[in-house]
């Protein structure tokens, strides 16, 4: 709240790297598209520029590279939250999507 | 009660208003199961007196028609759970106490609160008026499985509607207790000074949420289903009444349970954690002594919450899922009984070497602990997957939750009302009458529900219409119907006279002073009622831990929480 | 009767009432948009056959509208940092433009939907169509409702400016936050169901 003018120059000066460094991944990652692929690498590929874009968003437009533990824990649950509900869902589901079995121990596959 | 009330941004105000509107709202819910206990203990006689009031579509001639009967269990399920149970222990409790308890002078955010319970009001409306509309209410259970209830009559929009106006309004209110807790506590009123009901609130509103948005997302993709014919959880080559399903398909069923099933495990914690802080008051009030184990409580309490993220799918055994992780959700549901149990265990302990007074709340608190021990024990074998498989969906399941909610959490809520209507109202509630509501609704829900987990066991399915009576292997158990239900009216009877003692007592209780319990904590330094708008006479302040009974060295045998140097005093 | 921290910091977590509350606000949009992500990943998992996504919407059009949200999410900061340095007049532009960059997004999405039914693609289709525009409408609710708020926020509420500024700029703020995160769950929605 004591920010001076002129850390404001200096910040917003940062905003624009951001805001170009954002414009160039989307080029990035609809470029990437235009090379179809196979599944598993498109998917890890365009989501890693994804979660780039959303960290580069998070850090430095909404400010997180510098807020308090008071909001930093609930944010760290809720992403532990929110990757159980994906991972236990598709996990539970995996044998009728996948058509594996797993038996015994974890993740052998049957004969 | 003046127009102004219905707007104010007051949270003891607010607290009011979800207060009566959820115990109406309870009274309700209530009314529809005696409805279904009348058909499963007398199949073939008309209702007397309210029977012919359902029309001829219900209940022609008095007898209860299978679809409706489908409404009312469907209904009495989710009016308890989501406009009765949560925002009478939440919305009022909660609202009223939590900026009392931590010496604030309101929620930290009054108008959102206000909002909150107008959109709970909302949604309440729209749940009851969809008993009236042609198809009547949502028949589908009150976890709405697909893909029946994709099929359902008009009364399943309704009914995600409303649910969509109760998330909201609870999503809104969570947000302000976390709030209220984190930023408004009193000079000295730091984190292990907080009473449990305090730390329960806390968690309970992580809980909301986080679980809670889930079935927003899951009411929407149902809404999608109903409303513009997309197929997200119809399979390809459903047939529906003998006839293909007319929708694209290559939709999953089991995707609806994982949604409502990721809200619906966090929220029996909703319902169970509020009720366990109100028994906490009561416990330390009531034995003149601090609560045993109160650090490792709050610990527990932060394990729960978190793993209560990670059981859902227990609900889910019989759904095909591969063995590892039918193994690795065991494990987590086995592992979550622990802090359950060493919530329990502390309570129980607490009460060792305590000076215990046997008042009408104390009656409800002490009748809490076994209750819920019973009803948290019948959870382990339906928690392992080998034993649920002869479990699941029978009326085992039903006796178990209901252990846990009615003589567990809506004791608990009884012993809430019994011990702080005189804060709210400045007169007591009458002992004798709050002793025969005690002794008579323990003896009948016992009566009710415990033969529940015999019918259960014996393979009884549970939402039967004829409560097993076509199923010859439910013919041994089956006379249990009647006992059961005479106890469910004998139980409604007893809450007449509940009913009695508050409304006698408004005007003719006697005359309470502020601190009639000779309390600690800090909703006592108020006057009675606490002041509108700011609550305390004087900027409160903690001075120390918030159960400090019987210490030695002090006159008197309490230390209330926000009261100064005088105190400290005394012990030197 | 004021309620403190509602516009000066708390001592000891450093956050203000309305600071905790949106970002508690946000961990539960995270989950609501989460579900629904979870929802797209089983069934398109689990699905026999799914159409090319890439061929059935407009990857061009999305693009552009992928440039407009994240350049709106730069001008709403830079509206923010405008008050930070006590230039009302700046705080306008940028929050205008703001206001005009989800007009923009508003309308390309529109001109998309108007394509996928002209087509006679609905939601009713297949499930990825009806994962489309479930996604893709109930974004645009959530940046229709930030425009509201924006607008609210360029006009009649600026009028706090005068008599509380700090409030007024915490307020924008706010706001912003909200805005970026709708900004969020696009750069994540835009690969999803374009992309890949």
């Amino acid at each position: 709240m004591t920010d001076g003018a002129h850390d404001t120059t200096v910040e917003v000066r940062g905003y624009l790297m951001v805001l170009g460094a954002l414009l160039a991944l989307t080029l990035i990652t609809v470029a990437v598209s235009y090379l179809r692929l196979p599944e598993a690498p498109a998917v890890l590929v365009a989501l890693s520029i994804a979660l780039g874009k959303a960290a580069l968003v998070a850090m430095f437009f909404m400010h997180l590279n510098r807020e308090k533990a008071m909001v930093y824990w609930p944010l760290g649950l809720t992403a532990v939250v929110f990757v159980a509900l994906i991972a236990f869902v598709l996990w539970t589901e995996a044998d009728h999507l996948f058509g594996t079995r797993f038996t015994g121990a974890f993740g052998k596959v049957a004969p | 009660m003046p127009f102004k009330y219905l707007f104010s941004t007051d949270h003891k105000v607010i607290g009011l208003l979800y207060g009566i509107t959820s115990q109406f709202f309870l009274l309700f819910g209530f009314a529809l199961v005696l409805i279904i206990r009348w058909q499963l203990a007398y199949p073939s006689e008309p209702m007397p007196l309210v029977g012919g009031l359902f029309g001829e579509a219900n209940a022609p001639g008095g007898l209860l028609l299978p679809d409706f009967y489908n409404q009312l269990g469907a209904m009495h399920g989710t009016i308890m759970v989501f406009l009765g149970v949560v925002p009478l222990s939440v919305g009022a409790f909660g609202n009223y106490l939590v900026p009392l308890q931590i010496g604030a002078p309101d929620m930290a955010f009054p108008r959102w609160n206000l909002l909150s319970y107008w959109f709970y009001a909302a949604g309440g409306v729209t749940m009851l008026a969809s008993f009236f509309i042609p198809g009547g209410a949502a028949m589908s259970g009150w976890t709405s499985y697909a893909p029946l209830a994709d099929f359902a009559p008009t009364g399943q929009t309704w009914w995600l509607f409303g649910m969509l106006l109760i998330i909201f309004s609870s999503l809104l209110g969570a947000l302000n207790f976390i709030t209220t807790i984190v930023q408004l506590r009193a000079p000295g009123m730091t984190w292990f000074r907080l009473p449990f009901f305090v730390w329960a609130q806390f968690i309970t509103a992580f809980l909301l949420l986080l679980a809670f948005p889930a079935l927003q997302a899951a009411a929407v993709l149902q809404g999608m289903d109903r409303l513009a014919g997309t197929s997200f959880f119809l399979p390809t080559g459903l047939f529906q009444a003998g006839q293909p399903i007319e929708a694209a398909g290559g939709g999953n069923a089991l995707l609806w349970q994982h949604l409502f099933w990721f809200l619906g495990h966090p929220e029996v914690y909703v319902l169970i954690l509020p009720a366990m802080g109100i028994v906490a008051e009561i416990l330390a009030n009531n034995t003149r002594k601090p609560l045993w184990g109160y650090r490792l409580m709050v610990y527990s309490i932060f394990v729960l919450g978190f793993l209560s993220f990670i059981v859902w799918a227990h609900h889910m055994f019989l759904t095909g899922m591969g063995t590892s992780i039918s193994a690795f959700f065991q494990a987590t549901t086995m592992i979550i009984s622990i802090p359950s149990v060493i919530v329990l265990s502390s309570l129980a302990l607490s009460l060792y070497g305590g000076s215990i007074r046997f008042n009408t709340p104390m009656l409800f608190a002490l009748a809490f602990l076994p209750m819920f021990g019973i009803g948290g024990l019948t959870g382990l074998p339906l928690g392992l997957a080998a034993t649920d498989i002869p479990l699941h969906d029978t009326n085992y399941v039903v006796g178990h939750f209901h252990y846990l909610v009615a003589p567990g959490t809506i004791f608990a809520l009884f012993a809430g009302v019994y011990y702080w209507f005189p804060k709210i109202t400045g007169r007591m509630l009458n002992e004798g009458l709050g002793r025969i509501h005690f002794v008579g609704s323990l003896i009948a829900m016992n009566v009710i529900f415990f033969p529940m987990l015999i019918q259960g066991l014996a393979g009884v399915n549970r939402r039967l219409w004829d409560g097993g009576a076509i199923y010859s292997h439910a013919q041994p158990v089956l006379y249990l119907n009647v006992p059961m239900s005479v106890a469910a009216f004998a139980l409604a009877a007893v809450q007449l006279v509940f009913l009695v003692n508050v409304v006698f007592s408004l005007r003719a209780g006697r005359v309470a002073g502020t601190n009639p319990w000779g309390a600690t904590t800090l909703e006592w330094a108020t006057p009675t009622p606490p002041l509108a708008h700011g609550n305390f006479e004087h900027p409160p302040r903690a001075f120390r831990a918030p159960y400090e009974y019987s210490v030695p060295g002090v006159d008197g045998d309490f230390l209330p929480q926000g009261a100064g140097d005088e105190g400290a005093r005394a012990r030197a | 009767m004021e309620i403190p921290y509602t516009t000066e910091v708390r001592p000891d977590t450093g956050l203000t009432n309305p600071k905790l509350g949106i970002w508690l606000f946000l961990a539960s949009e995270v989950m609501l948009f989460g579900s629904l992500f979870s929802s797209y990943a089983l069934l398109r998992s689990g699905s026999a056959s799914w159409p090319h996504q890439a061929d059935v919407l407009s990857v061009p059009l999305a693009t552009l509208n992928t440039i407009i949200l994240i350049s709106s999410s730069g001008t709403m900061v830079m509206a923010w940092a405008a008050l930070k340095s006590r230039s009302l007049s700046t705080f306008r532009v940028y929050m205008g433009l703001t206001i005009l960059g989800g007009a923009g997004f508003m309308v390309v999405k529109a001109i998309e939907y108007g394509e996928k039914f002209s087509h006679h693609l609905y939601p009713l289709t297949n499930n990825f169509l009806g994962l489309y525009f479930t996604l893709t409408g109930l974004h645009a609710i959530h940046v229709l409702v930030g425009m509201v708020v924006n607008l609210y926020l360029w006009g009649p509420g600026a009028a706090m400016w005068r008599t509380e500024p700090r409030r007024f700029t915490n307020r924008v703020e706010v706001a912003g936050l909200y805005w970026h995160f709708v900004d969020v769950v696009w750069i994540f929605l835009f690969p999803v169901l374009y992309l890949l």
